[in-house]
Order: structure tokens, then sequence, then C-alpha cells
């Protein structure tokens, strides 16, 4: 007769598929998972305890390292905080290289999602075509400041450096191309049979647990909520584009697919308009004293990053460090609900289920 | 020529010559006086101009001055959520009780949110109500401060299916900062709260599982705290 008994496994820190280093503790019998238990913490930086030293055009480079991949949204998040509590009104020009570069930046975090995460799944070559094409975004974003993932771009009042000549042109070209490739892309994996068979119905919560448990972005959308904080509460000048916000019902892995794919088609449709309205000229920074001080009291500033909601809390004492800085890290709270989505799970769900959700660990540690 | 005549010449040249003199003088000092009276014109003019410039001075700086009163009045101008703030408060006195909270307001600097001081034996059922009368049904952040003279913990729920937000404070003992556990109503508070613990040393009773979730359970004091030495200085 066979004989089961328990047995614990580390996955990680150094396990590719963890994207980082995450640790999960699981305890299994046979294939079965009985209890799984995330172990985060090895990125842990203490941005917050170092941003209480710093002004905040210094700490921008920081908050580049924690959603890396995303990282104009995390710079976005900050400056739009200090700007809220500062009364700061930011120049068209510069709002509008925002949206582009967060847009762009969104496409590409989203393509390295679909790489790795086809690519965890056991198929190769989706990962070098993902590549190929956000390699040519950050080829953008470098000519535009300088730098492949850590930006630092934004500053308080604007942005730091203006559009080169020609720039804009290629955005514009880069869109159409990336439409076909996306054709191609949903040719190449999304009927798939196997990848269908190990996607659908696997990870499966429905919406009252996404909400339950603070899920945000493509991770509540796969359960037909339809939030996205650029319709809902619209900052910058996201009301000024027509784009839709994809939700499907099912909750499971292969629905969050469904939506980021979905995703990319409509940050390729924001782009489009913002490239074409944008203005022929005007400043890219308002007129913001050299040594910023935000008024004394508190503030809770939330946007829409690729992940879900990022937030971003200043507590100011009028002086020009932050007395507290908080980031809501949408990572983090993401992260919460897997130990639940792996009770009883087997175990060659594990990687489809923990890379549907889409996490950075620079973000979840923080 | 004999000599009479040439004296009568002399004497003619010489009347000439007084004569266009005086002539040269009297010309010369009606030209002064008119410089003058131009000198004093000018002067005249340019304390006229002088005069209307400041009165345009001072009246751009009673423009400046109204305005600015003005922006001062639509800023006191009730926020679009106070009235939202209003029927959470009575909502909350109704089923908590009247000295529930310490204080209410619309901060102004965070886009307008209601934000309710609780106290804290009152804090879960502030947070109950919220959850179950008023719709909060999402946790969008949980974080506490250290501001030295006590602690806070800051709760931003959202109700998805109205569209709004709010803000629940409590001050804490800095001394032993503990307080109830929101996990029992929303899950999403689990790790946040292990994280508030974990930084700043807050504990949350009921909690199911509070453990230092970024640092590990053998780090030595909780760094967010504004008092924190680290201890292996010499790293």
């Amino acid at each position: 007769m066979l004989r089961t008994e328990e047995m614990l496994l580390n996955v990680g820190p150094q396990h590719p598929s963890t994207h980082g280093v995450f640790r999960l503790v699981i305890k299994i019998e046979g294939e079965i998972i009985k209890e799984a238990t995330p172990v985060i913490g090895y990125l842990h930086r203490g941005t917050e305890k170092l941003a209480e030293n710093l002004q905040y055009t210094q700490i921008i480079p920081y908050t580049d390292r924690m959603d890396y991949l995303a990282a104009m949204t995390n710079n976005y998040v900050l400056c739009h905080a200090v700007e809220t509590m500062a009364n700061i009104t930011v120049p068209d020009r510069a709002e509008y290289l925002r949206v582009i570069t967060m847009e762009l930046g969104r496409i590409a975090s989203h393509l390295v999602w679909w790489g790795t995460y086809l690519l965890d799944l056991g198929a190769t070559s989706p990962f070098l075509y993902a590549f190929r094409e956000r390699e040519m975004i950050i080829n953008l974003l470098n000519e535009l400041c300088g730098a492949r993932l850590t930006f630092n771009y934004m500053r308080v009042g604007g942005v730091k450096w203006d559009a080169p000549d020609g720039w804009l042109e290629k955005v514009a070209e880069f869109i159409p191309y990336m439409r076909e490739q996306l054709h191609g892309y949903h040719q190449l994996v999304t009927g798939n049979e196997i990848f269908l068979n190990r996607v659908k119905g696997v990870g499966t919560y429905t919406r009252e647990e996404a909400i339950a448990y603070s899920l945000s972005g493509a991770n509540l959308r796969c359960t037909g909520v339809k939030r996205d904080l650029r319709k809902d509460e619209p900052y910058s000048i996201y009301n000024r584009f027509s784009f839709g916000v994809p939700t499907r019902e099912a909750g499971d892995a292969w629905s969050r697919y469904e939506c980021r794919m979905e995703e990319i088609e409509e940050s390729l449709k924001i782009l489009e308009q913002a490239v074409a309205q944008f203005p022929s000229d005007g400043p890219i920074l308002a007129k913001v004293p050299k040594i910023i001080k935000p008024p004394k009291g508190e503030a809770f500033i939330r946007i829409e990053s690729p992940r879900g909601e990022i937030g971003c809390y200043i507590a100011s004492d009028g002086k020009k460090e932050p007395y507290r800085l908080k980031f809501r890290r949408p990572s983090f709270y993401n992260l919460q609900i897997l130990p639940k989505l792996l009770e009883g799970e087997n175990m060659a769900n594990l990687i489809a289920i923990l890379g549907a959700i889409d996490i950075v660990l620079g973000e979840v540690d923080g | 020529m004999d000599k009479n005549e040439l004296t009568r010449l002399k004497k003619e040249a010489a009347e000439k010559a007084k004569a266009a003199a005086i002539k040269r003088r009297q010309e010369k000092e009606r030209q002064a006086s008119e410089s003058g009276q131009d000198l004093e014109l000018a002067k005249k003019k340019a304390a006229a101009a002088a005069k209307a410039k400041a009165a345009a001075a001072a009246r751009a700086k009673a423009k400046a001055a109204s305005t600015e009163k003005k922006e001062e009045e639509s800023s006191v101008e009730p926020s679009p959520n106070e009235p939202l703030l209003q029927r959470y408060i009575q909502i909350i006195e109704r089923q908590v009780g009247t000295d529930s909270y310490e204080e209410y307001y619309i901060n102004r600097l965070s886009k307008d949110v209601p934000t309710i001081l609780a106290k804290p034996h009152t804090y879960m059922d502030i947070a109950q109500v919220l959850k179950q009368q008023l719709h909060f049904d999402f946790l969008a952040e949980l974080h506490g401060t250290d501001f030295e003279t006590h602690i806070e913990v800051y709760v931003y729920l959202c109700s998805l299916q109205n569209g709004q937000s709010v803000v629940l404070k409590v001050k804490l003992d800095r001394d032993n900062p503990m307080i109830p556990s929101l996990v029992p109503l929303w899950k999403g508070a689990d790790w946040p709260e292990c994280e508030a613990y974990d930084l700043i040393g807050i504990k949350f009773s009921g909690h199911p599982n509070l453990k230092r979730i970024l640092l590990g359970e053998d780090w030595i004091g909780y760094p967010l705290r504004k008092d924190y030495k680290p201890h292996d200085e010499g790293v």
C-alpha cells in the first residue's frame, strides 16, 4: 500500500518563478498543498525610514526601486501627493509627457508579466517576443530621460526633461506596431489548448473575496468589479481620453490574463490620443520653489499602477523633509490572498497561481 | 572824416551794442523764465504722475487683497463631501454614541476626504458601522505613524458601490499601543497590520497571525519610531 506523509518544502527565495526573492514554505501531502506560508522581506530596504531624512525631490529615485517594472507610476504618485498638498498646478505639456510615459510603462510592465508568466508555465518563445517589444519601450524612455528602468523622470510640478525632437513621432510609430504584435501574441498563445488547460478555472476567487482581501488592479477586475482609478477618481488628465476598463467575471488566472492583455490595448488607445493632443509648446515644469515644503497636515493619494492601486501617504510638519512617508504598495496587498488560493491545490498549479497575481518583490518588500 | 563824425559813429555803435546787449539779456531772461516755468511744469507733471502711479499701485494692492480675501472666502466654503461626513457622523452617533469620536473633519489637503478620529475603545465599533451600515467594503490602506506624543493608526476605507472614501484614525498610547485588529472585518488588513506591528510596534489584539512580516522575529526595536536606534551600529 502506498503511504504518503506530510513534507515541508521551501520554494525560493532563489526560485526563478518567484520573480525576485520570495520564499514560500509549503506543507505538501503527496502533490496536494496543505498549507502555504509566504515569507517576505528579503528586499526590504526601509524606503520609508530613509525618506524621513530626504527632501521630496531626493525621494523620487527611491520610488523607482519599488516597482521597478513600472517606475513612472511610482514617480507620479509621490509627485502627485506633494502637488495635491501644496496645491501646485502642473503645466499641460508636463501632464501629457507624464501620461505618455506612464502608459508606456504600463505596457512594458504587462509585457514582462506576459512573457515571464508563460516562461513559468513552460513556453519559452513568448518571453523573447515580449522582451523584444519591451526593449523598444525602454529605448524610448531611455531617449527621454537617460535611464532604462530607474527613470527619476518626474518632479514635483512637472517633469525633468522635455521630449527630444522626433520622439513623439517614434511613440506614434510604436502604437500600430505594438497592436500588430499583440495580435501575434494572441495567435501564438491565447488559443493554445495546453495553456488554456493550465489557467482556466485555476486560482479562482469570488468578487466578495477579492474585495475583502483588498485586491486591486487586474486581480480585482477579473471578478467583474469595474474599478480603475483612472476612470473612477480621475487624476492627471485621464478625463480627456476615452478608454475602456476591461473586466471579466470568472475570477480565475485565465480572466486575469485576458484583463491584462486588453489593458495593453486600452493603454495604446490612451497613447494614441495623448500623442495627437500633445501641446506644441509650453513649460514642462511649474514654477515651484527650489525647496518644496508642503503645508502642515497629511494626505493619502492613490493612483492606478499596472498592478493595482498605489498610494502615497505624507504626513508633513511643514519642513522640507516628510515627517512620515508611507506607500500603499499594490503587490503587498495583492499577495495576501496567496495562502488561501494555494490551500488544497495541486503542486503543479502553484506557479500558475502565483504568476497570475503579478507581483514585483521590490514593491512587496518596500 | 572829422573828429566829431568819428565820436558820433562811435557813440552810435556803442548805443547799438548796448541795445543789442539789453535785447540779448532780455531774451535770455525771458528764456530763463520760460525754462523755469517748464521745469516747474515738468516737476508738477512728474509729481502728478507719481501720485497717479501710487494711486494705481494702491488700487492694484487693494484689488489683490480683495481677490485674496475672495480666495480665502472660497476656500472656507463647505466641501462637497461635507454632507457625506455629516451623514456618517449621524449614523455613528446613533449606533455607537454621541461621545464615540474625538473629532471629525474634512481633510482639505487630501482631496477632501472625510476624516473621523475615533477613541481607542470605540475604534472597532465605528469600523463595524462603517462597514456594515455605510458599506465601506474595501480597505485601501492601514498604517501607523509615530507622532512622538502618541501613535496614530490611519485606515483608509473605500466603498466600491458608492464610490466614497473615508479615513478612520485613532490615537494610541505610545508606551503600549494596543488596538483591536480589523482582520475580522476586512481580511485585507492582515499584512498591513503585521507591517505596522513590525515597523512601529502597534499590537493588534485578535489578529490571527501577528508577526514581524518584513524584518524577521529576531529584529530588535521598531525602526519607524522616531527614537529608534539601530541595534547593530557597527555594521
